[in-house]
C-alpha cells in the first residue's frame, strides 16, 4: 500500500522498530502485529554502526541488530516477507544507502513493498540525487522539519518531501520524553503544506500521541517506546501500547476520511 | 600548478557537504554566517592574534634538526607545535572557535577528544574565556590517556564518557553531535579536527593555517627557497591541513602520513590501521562525504593505531579531495615506524614527539629521499602524554 492511500483515512499511527532486533527472523512477525494492534503505518529502521540522530535506546537496538547478523540484503528480504497489506518506510542513514548505491535502494526498496524513505541524516540540500532515485523507483522521499527549521526554510522542505512531511517534535535526539512541549504544537500550528504532517521523537504514550494530533498532526509516530518493549522482550506490551495509542488519537479526532487527490 | 577547485561553497571538489539531522541545519548556517563575518573583523582578529602571540606562545620556532639531517644526508627542520601551550598545536583552532562562540553568545563548549589533546586544549581556554567546558571522550581512550583525562578535570571541564560503539574518537564525535542536536542554543561545539559538515572542515584549517603561514616565511628567511616537500601525519587532519595550506599555491610535495597500525588488513568489524586515503572508500561519517574506513554494507569500521589521535575511520574531506587530484602524497607509517620514530627523534635531537606526530618523523627515517633536500615535518605535539603507552608497547613486544 502507498503512503497517499494509508493517509485518505486520518489520522493515523506510525511505529518505528529497529529490523533485526533481537534477531532478524522475528522482525516479519513483530511488524504484523504491529498492524494488528492499530499501527498503519510500520517504519523498518536499517540498524548502522553510527546513528547520530539517535537517542541510547535505538542505539543499543541497532547495535544488537548487527551483531545478530543484520545487513542491508537480509534487510529488503526480511521486508519482502511482511504479510501485513500497510506502508512499510525505511528509515536509516545515508552511508548505507549510498554504498549498495541509489537506484539499487531504491529499486530493492519498491520490490520489496518499502514505499517511502526517511533519512534523516540526508538534509534536501544533499538529497538531490537520492531524490532523482526514488523518483524512478516510484517510492516516497520523506523530510523533516524540525523545531528550529527558520520560517523561510519551511516550504523549502516540504516542497521536496513527498508522502508525508516528518515533524521533529523536539531538538535532540530520538527516546521517550515526559511531556509534549509547546513548542512542538506552535510547530505543528505553523507549517503550512498540502502533506500530511506526521510528528515523531519523544512520544511514548497514548496521551502525548493523542496531543500531538489534537494540536492538528495527521500522524503520531512512536518509536524507541517499541523498541524499548521489544528490548525487554515484552510483546504483549507491545500490542498493548499501540492499541491505546491507536484508541486515544481515535478518540482525539475521530477517522476523517480525504478524498484523494 | 595543479588547480584546486570547489564546487560549491560548502564542498572540495567531490567531497565535504552537510549530511546531518535538519535540527543541526540552522546552528551550522548560524556558526558559518558568524565565522565568516568575524574572520573579516579587524577587532577579533587582534584579540585571536594577542591570544595566539600571549596565551599560546606564537610563532613557534622553525629548528633545524642538525643530527637529523646529517643522519638522513639532507636538511630536515622542525615546525615546533610541541611548543604550543598545552603540548600541542590543537590550541590554534580552540582559540579561534572559543572566541567566535563567545562572540555568538554561546555560555557552553562541548568538544569530542581522541588522544586528548584537543580535550585540554578545550578545556584551558574554556577557563580561560569563563566558558563551561564539557568533553566527550570514549572510555577505551579515557583508560589509555588517564593523564590528560585529569588535565582537562583539573582545569575545570567535565569529562563525559562514552559507553556506545567502539568507545573511542568516532563514538565522541557522535555523542557530541548528539548533545549538540540539543543544547546549540547556549552552546558550541568546539570540534577538534577538518572533519564534519561544512563550516568545520574550512573554519579549523583555517584557523590551523597559523602553522603554514609561519612555515613558509621561515624557511624562506632560513634556506632563501621554498622547501621540497612538507610531512605531517593525519588523522582528522588538522595540523597536517594547518601547515599544508602555506603551500598549496607552490610546487613543494606535501606528504599525508597516515596511522599504519599493525597492518592493512580488516576483519568485519576492526581495521588493524587508521589509513582513510590510502585504503578508505568514499561515504558519509559525521556529516561529511569523505574517504572512510566502511565494511561492503556501509557500516563504520572501528580504527588502529598505537597513538590515540590517529585512531579514526575517517579524514578531513579537503584532504580527500587534495589527494584525489594528486596535490597530496598519502603515506603509511605503522605501529612500529611510530616508536622507532619517537626513539630516534628523542636520541637524536632531544625532543621527544607525540605519537602522532612520530609516524611523520618515522616516515622520514624510511623514506629519507622521498623528502628531497630540504624538507619540513610538522612536529604537531609533543610526547610527554604518551610515555605511559610506549612503555606498555615496548613491554609487550618484549623490549
Amino acid at each position: 500500500m502507498k503512503l497517499a492511500e494509508a493517509f485518505e483515512n486520518r489520522p493515523l499511527l506510525i511505529a518505528y522498530i529497529c529490523a533485526g532486533d533481537p534477531t532478524p527472523e522475528s522482525t516479519p512477525e513483530i511488524v504484523e502485529l504491529l498492524a494488528k494492534a492499530g499501527a498503519d503505518v510500520v517504519e523498518l529502521g536499517l540498524p548502522h554502526s553510527d546513528p547520530i540522530a539517535d537517542g541510547p535506546v535505538i542505539q543499543a537496538a541497532a547495535q544488537r541488530a548487527i551483531e545478530a547478523g543484520m545487513n542491508t540484503d537480509v534487510y529488503f528480504e526480511m521486508a519482502s516477507r511482511v504479510g501485513a497489506d500497510i506502508p512499510l518506510v525505511f528509515m536509516g542513514y545515508y552511508n548505507m544507502i549510498y554504498q549498495r548505491g541509489l537506484d539499487k535502494f531504491a529499486k530493492d526498496c519498491a520490490k520489496s513493498g518499502i514505499t517511502g524513505l526517511i533519512v534523516p541524516d540526508l538534509p534536501p540540500v544533499e538529497a538531490g540525487p537520492l531524490r532523482e532515485a526514488c523518483r524512478k523507483a516510484d517510492v516516497d522521499l520523506i523530510y523533516l522539519v524540525a523545531p528550529n527549521t527558520s520560517a523561510e526554510r519551511v516550504p523549502y522542505v516540504a516542497e521536496s518531501s513527498s508522502g508525508f512531511l516528518y515533524l521533529v517534535a523536539r531538538s535532540g535526539v530520538t527516546g521517550a520524553r515526559a511531556e509534549v512541549l509547546s513548542s512542538t504544537k506552535a510547530l505543528i500550528e505553523r507549517v503550512k503544506t498540502d502533506l500530511p504532517k506526521a510528528v515523531g521523537f519523544g512520544i511514548s504514550t497514548p496521551e502525548q500521541a493523542a496531543e500531538v494530533i489534537r494540536a492538528g498532526a495527521d500522524a503520531a509516530i512512536v518509536g524507541s517506546a517499541c523498541v524499548d518493549l521489544i528490548s525487554r522482550g515484552d510483546i504483549d506490551g507491545l500490542e498493548e501500547l499501540i492499541r491505546g495509542m491507536k484508541a486515544a488519537i481515535l478518540k482525539a479526532r475521530p477517522v476523517e476520511v480525504t478524498a484523494r487527490i | 600548478m595543479m588547480k584546486i577547485t570547489e564546487t560549491s561553497n560548502t564542498r572540495f571538489g567531490r567531497y565535504g557537504g552537510q549530511f546531518v539531522p535538519e535540527t543541526l541545519m540552522q546552528p551550522l548556517k548560524e556558526l558559518a554566517e558568524a565565522y565568516g563575518r568575524l574572520k573579516e573583523d579587524p577587532e577579533f582578529r587582534r584579540e585571536l592574534s594577542g591570544l595566539l602571540t600571549d596565551y599560546a606562545g606564537r610563532p613557534t620556532p622553525l629548528y633545524l634538526a642538525r643530527s637529523l639531517s646529517r643522519e638522513l644526508g639532507r636538511k630536515v627542520y622542525l615546525k615546533r607545535e610541541d611548543l604550543v601551550h598545552g603540548g600541542a598545536h590543537k590550541l590554534n583552532n580552540v582559540l579561534g572557535q572559543a572566541l567566535v562562540a563567545k562572540e555568538m553568545g554561546k555560555t557552553r563548549l562541548i568538544a569530542e577528544t581522541g588522544a586528548g589533546q584537543h580535550g585540554v586544549a578545550a578545556a584551558m581556554v574554556g577557563a580561560n574565556l569563563g566558558l563551561e567546558t564539557e568533553i566527550y571522550m570514549g572510555e577505551v581512550d579515557i583508560e589509555r590517556q588517564k593523564m590528560n583525562v585529569y588535565r582537562m578535570e583539573l582545569l575545570g571541564a567535565k569529562v563525559i564518557p562514552v559507553r556506545s560503539g567502539s568507545r573511542t574518537l568516532k563514538d565522541a564525535i557522535n555523542e557530541a553531535m548528539r548533545d549538540w542536536a540539543g543544547s546549540y542554543e547556549n552552546t558550541h561545539y568546539l570540534m577538534g579536527t577538518v572533519a564534519g559538515a561544512h563550516p568545520y572542515p574550512l573554519m579549523v584549517r583555517e584557523l590551523q593555517s597559523v602553522i603554514g603561514t609561519e612555515a613558509r616565511e621561515q624557511i624562506l628567511k632560513a634556506e632563501g627557497k621554498l622547501p621540497d616537500s612538507v610531512a605531517a601525519c593525519v588523522g582528522g587532519g588538522s595540523n597536517a591541513m594547518g601547515i599544508f595550506s602555506g603551500f598549496l599555491a607552490d610546487d613543494t610535495k606535501l606528504i599525508a602520513v597516515e596511522a599504519g597500525g599493525r597492518g592493512t588488513s580488516h576483519d568485519d568489524k576492526i581495521a588493524d590501521h587508521g589509513a582513510c586515503l590510502n585504503l578508505g572508500k568514499e561515504g558519509v561519517l559525521h556529516g561529511a562525504m569523505t574517504k572512510i574506513l566502511q565494511d561492503p554494507y556501509g557500516q563504520i569500521l572501528e580504527s588502529y593505531s598505537v597513538a590515540a589521535g590517529l585512531d579514526y575511520p575517517g579524514v578531513g574531506p579537503e584532504l580527500a579531495h587534495l589527494a584525489e587530484v594528486g596535490r597530496v602524497t598519502p603515506a603509511i607509517a605503522d605501529d612500529e615506524t611510530a616508536l622507532e620514530g619517537f626513539r630516534r627523534l628523542s636520541v637524536l635531537e632531544g625532543i621527544i614527539p607525540a605519537l602522532e606526530s612520530s609516524h611523520a618523523v618515522g616516515y622520514a627515517l624510511n623514506n629519507p629521499r622521498a623528502l628531497g633536500e630540504v624538507s619540513i615535518i610538522n612536529l604537531s605535539g609533543r610526547g610527554d602524554k604518551d610515555l605511559t603507552t610506549v612503555m606498555e608497547f615496548e613491554g609487550r613486544c618484549g623490549r
